[in-house]
């Protein structure tokens, strides 16, 4: 691994603290040019056995839909493991072929977002509690300096979600605002930024 | 906890990154200066989320998504466009200092006149045919990226009477990690609308709004052909005692 050579290169102290992160900035109403791909809602290629959509409608504090905004989601595979070397248990194949884990998808089509993906596993804490299946979420758009980050529930997962130490750390009258509801074909979760039924948000 | 009686956890018990938090940097959700954040800000506290495995994993987003060409922004037609060439370089690292390779860097900006390709900039300047604005790269294992482009023009927007965006480039970045993932936009030096721009100074530190200004690079110039600019980002870096969790959940109406 490089190191940085010395403080001049960078413009830094490097006197042996961190070095001052890089602030924010709102995507603006032109994202569509630098963030549009063409398998962006696509976590699992058509066709995956199992596969679902997942997707609802963005909306504003006045409950008015959002057409320039994006929507990304994360997520571990069914067997609840990731593809990556942070992971303790070790970087693990994706049990799905294909399977990205990321997905991307702008709200053109009158605020509404979708992706297609599988449902991801449980995962296990430090703690060793065990989270509920879960996709975490981040909301971009214009007017939003910084993204904001929400998780996706699952309906079936009454029982778990009352061991989940995230959704139980949420208010209890809000916590609906984390589950998705079932519909034909996959899962329905509206993201609603501000006001009556505001989604959860995460200071992550 | 110490209990190991639960099966998912029996073995070893998992050891995760935490990644900082930062207290400060980042503009106000609700910023009005900014009028478009009124009704896209959440108007609820934010409930603290501690970084478990899916904050501290994030997509593998490296060079099978991008082509050689796509670090060119001037050569994605059959001409060239107009404006002034600039090579734009830097890193990506960490608040550790710690490169971040491998992971995609995406850009997109005006042209030189201050017009995006886009069918919502409807503003009376040109468009350019040989210019799409849209940039794509990888960091190298040090970290290090650059691209070929044009200058960009500032160009004028509806927030408040007179008011022009300073010439910029957006940046979207992934990072290693969920809690990484950044989207930022870049300015130039010398360019006498940023004091005037409420989104580059809804950052409340004026020494991190200088931090998104790239630093003109003599020695990345390249004679009769190129200006350079440089600039590096710094994504959240880890915490020291990666132990160390928050023990519930309910810290987050203290603000």
């Amino acid at each position: 691994m490089s190191e940085p050579t010395g403080s001049t290169s960078f413009g830094f102290d490097l006197d042996g603290s961190r070095i001052p992160l890089t602030p924010s900035q709102t995507v603006g109403p032109y994202l569509a040019i630098g963030l549009t791909w063409n398998d962006g809602e696509e976590v699992v290629p058509a066709g995956t056995e199992g596969e679902i959509r997942v997707g609802g409608l963005l909306t504003d504090g006045e409950g008015v839909p959002i057409p320039d905004g994006l929507v990304e989601t994360w997520q571990a595979d069914p067997e609840g493991r990731f593809d990556h070397p942070d992971d303790p248990r070790g970087a693990a194949r994706a049990s799905v072929t294909g399977f990205r884990g990321f997905g991307r998808s702008q709200t053109v089509n009158g605020g509404h977002w979708q992706v297609r993906t599988v449902k991801p596993g449980p995962l296990p804490t430090p703690d060793g509690d065990t989270e509920a299946p879960h996709l975490d979420v981040s909301v971009f758009a214009r007017g939003m300096l910084d993204r904001v980050v929400t998780r996706i529930y699952f309906p079936e997962d009454s029982e778990a979600h009352t061991a989940d130490p995230v959704l139980q750390s949420v208010d209890v009258h809000r916590r609906p605002t984390l589950i998705a509801t079932r519909v034909d074909g996959g899962y329905r979760f509206d993201i609603r930024l501000q006001g009556e039924g505001e989604t959860v948000f995460f200071d992550l | 906890m110490t209990d190991t009686a639960e099966p998912r956890a029996a073995g070893s018990r998992l050891v995760l990154p935490a990644y900082e938090r930062p207290v400060g940097l980042h503009p106000p959700r609700d910023d009005p200066g900014y009028r478009s954040t009124a009704l896209r800000h959440p108007a609820e506290p934010l409930v603290l989320l501690p970084h478990r495995l899916t904050e501290v994993t994030g997509p593998a987003l490296g060079s099978s998504r991008v082509t050689a060409a796509d670090a060119d922004l001037t050569r994605r037609h059959a001409g060239e466009p107009l404006g002034q060439r600039i090579i734009v370089h830097g890193r990506v690292l960490d608040s550790d200092r710690r490169a971040v390779p491998d992971t995609l860097v995406e850009v997109w900006q005006a042209n030189a006149a201050g017009r995006y390709r886009h069918q919502v900039d409807q503003w009376p300047a040109p468009l350019d045919p040989n210019f799409d604005g849209l940039g794509r790269v990888v960091t190298d294992s040090s970290g290090r990226y650059s691209f070929t482009t044009i200058q960009p023009g500032a160009y004028p927007w509806k927030n408040h009477h007179n008011a022009w965006r300073p010439a910029h480039i957006h940046f979207s970045l992934f990072g290693r990690a969920f809690t990484q993932r950044l989207v930022t936009q870049m300015y130039f030096p010398g360019d006498p609308l940023q004091p005037y721009d409420p989104i580059m100074n809804s950052i409340p530190d004026p020494k991190a709004r200088q931090r998104l200004v790239a630093r003109f690079d003599l020695d990345r110039t390249e004679p009769d052909w190129a200006l350079a600019y440089h600039f590096d980002i710094v994504l959240r870096g880890r915490e020291a005692t990666p132990f160390e969790e928050p023990v519930e959940g309910r810290d987050d109406d203290d603000e």
